[in-house]
């Protein structure tokens, strides 16, 4: 073997251990959650409220709270970001106002998720005094994922194939006909990919409902959309940081831990099936 | 076309347009509100509303700045000479202490006496430095009411101290976070930019298409674990270990930190250096193969300087992701307000302090201001790294 083939198969081959330590620290994370968090995990954690000050008891509450973030915000981020990705996507040319258009979604991406909280915060919570509430949280959350479900809706849109918009209108449709009843229904697969994405991407949040949804010790069910919540990823942080008896509410921690870990994980897994089985299909087709 | 065509027409195109004008609406209030809370900081003293500061007559000091009067209470400056005033040495006094320093008998039983007995101390004490509200200041007041400097965009960021809720004179210097957030994002890189690049090339260079298949969704369930797990997990494995493994008092520190952050960058680093290493035209690395060049060889000298862009890009966006974290770092870097000297110790960065800060923060006082300043200073960050990205974007495109 000549030094050459020597030098490629040490770079590639520490290159490899890299990337396998990588790995590592998905399967090492992962494990140390799942085996201390399987032990907290029983029916009536999931579907009980807490008690004795969290170190007792479920995490119902935070389970629904989340359900409320999560479905609240899509009501509003989905159909906006899908209509605006549609515009960016098939009524701008390459001028500068998509450039600018672009520019915007990229910086409200690029935006820390505290400073949702902070704007969230200024903006629903005192100027428009919803108070700490469901629909001020949720609405956080909603600009928070928009960007994200417009630039997954405009790859979307960027999958179908031109000639098929071009047919359309050669048999005389209109640009919304031809949006309607040929681009849309090609896509819809990959935009639905793209709203299970930002559910993932949402539920998970915690500095943008600090200030303006999360509920410290909420033990009941929310009633209206100005209630406050416990959320999931909130419920975590308490537990891990400022429990009122941080050793004996750390198993219950753990059993947070997991469960938002597979609520996630799950939403992410079924994102990208479906997104492999439409590329299969497409492929046969 | 109908009439009535043409009309649904306008307005479906209407509302699609008013859709795609929501997120430049939401950058623009974003701005407005960060603003409009943060910059009443700038216009305020650091003494409360309706507080004032009075000393003796014969002071001969002019002004006074908030660090300075900072300084006094903390008994950093203890004779007004260093102020450029007479040689006498500082008496600071608050409303309390002039409570033990009367009786009660002679302050009054409603403190009627009060302005009386403020009057008689001060005339007696020219090194005196009294902190008062204005109805305690006699109305035939014998001593001087010093203007103290408002807080300046200096004073903020290269302020040492962070001190918002101390009395009398908080204090809202930002630079030990500054800092902090600088360093916890650098040692991040530090750790993501190898371990990401090696994976990033690994997936387009070297991976068959099995291997390809383990790695892509290791990096997607990375990128999709939420930071507060992430935070939790620093916190009990990692910070014990540190702890343990370097002997220290405490494991929150800002290695704890950057091993968090690094582990977050991890995916937008891999994600966008692939995507980069792989626009490589073919024919470019078939030349190089057909020359002789190994693939190690032409990795190095075609491929990366190649992609030499869209790696700088996967550089700048880990950062940007690293800066602005916030549940991980404030759970694993122990909050504290010193300059940190080395990577051992505890720090705090700009977005723990206002997650940690700002739910205790009564609305509207001078703390809540200095707390959207400090979003202001991020949200600048941000916006740095996002236009970066943007510049090189565009340069590349002319080539």
């Amino acid at each position: 073997m000549n030094t050459k083939q020597l030098k490629q198969r040490i770079a590639f081959s520490i290159f490899g251990t890299m990337s396998f330590i990588v790995v590592a620290i998905l399967v090492i994370i992962l494990g140390f959650i799942v085996i201390r968090g399987m032990s907290a995990i029983s029916w009536e954690f999931l579907t009980e409220m807490p008690k004795d000050g969290m170190t007792k008891g479920g995490i119902f509450p935070a389970i629904v709270g989340t359900g409320c973030l999560v479905l609240g915000s899509m009501v509003f981020a989905f159909p906006i970001g899908v209509l605006s990705g549609i515009y960016i996507n098939e009524y701008l040319t390459e001028s500068w106002l998509k450039k600018f258009l672009r520019m915007m979604t990229n910086n409200l991406a690029g935006v820390p998720s505290i400073v949702f909280g902070l704007f969230g915060m200024a903006l629903f919570v005192n100027y428009l005094s919803f108070g700490d509430s469901i629909i001020a949280g949720s609405m956080t959350l909603g600009l928070l994922a928009l960007p994200v479900v417009i630039r997954l809706t405009e790859e979307a849109l960027k999958t179908v194939d031109d000639n098929l918009r071009l047919g359309s209108y050669a048999l005389g449709a209109t640009k919304i006909q031809t949006i309607q009843k040929v681009v849309i229904p090609i896509a819809f697969p990959n935009i639905m990919t793209g709203l299970i994405l930002s559910i993932g991407r949402v539920s998970g949040e915690t500095a943008p409902i600090l200030f303006t949804v999360a509920a410290y010790f909420l033990p009941r069910l929310p009633h209206s959309l100005s209630d406050q919540v416990m959320a999931l990823p909130y419920h975590l942080y308490v537990l891990a940081t400022s429990g009122t008896n941080m050793e004996e509410s750390r198993p219950m921690a753990y059993g947070t831990a997991l469960v938002l870990v597979s609520i996630v994980l799950i939403i992410n897994v079924s994102a990208s099936l479906l997104r492999r089985r439409i590329q299969k299909k497409v492929k046969m087709n | 076309m109908g009439k009535g065509r043409r009309i649904f027409e306008k307005v479906v195109t209407g509302v699609l347009f008013s859709s795609s004008t929501i997120t430049s609406l939401t950058v623009i209030l974003i701005v407005v509100f960060l603003f409009k809370e943060g910059i009443s900081l700038f216009n305020s003293t650091p003494t409360e509303k309706n507080y004032v500061i009075a000393v003796s007559k014969v002071n001969t000091v002019p002004v006074i700045t908030s660090n300075q009067l900072a300084d006094i209470f903390n008994q950093d400056i203890t004779n007004w000479k260093q102020l450029g005033g007479r040689n006498d040495s500082i008496i600071r006094l608050t409303v309390n202490d002039l409570a033990s320093i009367f009786t009660e008998e002679e302050l009054g039983p409603n403190l009627e006496f009060l302005p009386v007995k403020v009057n008689e101390y001060v005339k007696a004490t020219p090194g005196v430095i009294l902190y008062l509200s204005k109805s305690q200041l006699p109305s035939n007041f014998e001593g001087r009411v010093i203007p103290v400097k408002k807080i300046t965009v200096k004073d903020f960021i290269g302020g040492k101290h962070w001190y918002p809720t101390t009395e009398p004179i908080p204090q809202f210097g930002i630079w030990p976070m500054i800092v902090g957030t600088l360093m916890v994002t650098l040692g991040a890189i530090l750790f993501a930019l190898p371990f990401g690049m090696a994976t990033a090339i690994i997936m387009s260079e070297v991976a068959d298409i099995r291997l390809r298949n383990i790695l892509k969704p290791v990096v997607e369930l990375l990128a999709g674990i939420p930071s507060v797990v992430y935070g939790f997990f620093g916190l009990v494995v990692l910070v014990p270990l540190i702890q343990q493994l370097f002997k220290l008092d405490v494991g929150e520190t800002v290695l704890a930190g950057s091993i968090v952050l690094g582990i977050m960058a991890l995916p937008t680093i891999v994600t966008v250096a692939e995507d980069s290493l792989r626009t490589t035209p073919r024919a470019l690395k078939e030349a190089s193969l057909a020359l002789g060049a190994s693939q190690w060889q032409t990795l190095v000298r075609v491929v990366i300087p190649y992609s030499k862009s869209g790696i700088s890009t996967a550089i700048i966006l880990g950062i940007g992701r690293a800066i602005g974290e916030t549940m991980a770092v404030l759970m694993v870097t122990g909050n504290s307000s010193n300059i940190p000297t080395s990577f051992l110790q505890p720090t705090r960065t700009i977005p723990a302090t206002i997650a940690a800060e700002l739910g205790e923060t009564p609305y509207g006082g001078l703390h809540f201001s200095a707390l959207f300043a400090l979003a202001i200073i991020l949200f600048m960050f941000t916006i740095i790294i996002n236009l970066t990205v943007e510049v090189i974007k565009n340069r590349n495109r002319r080539f």
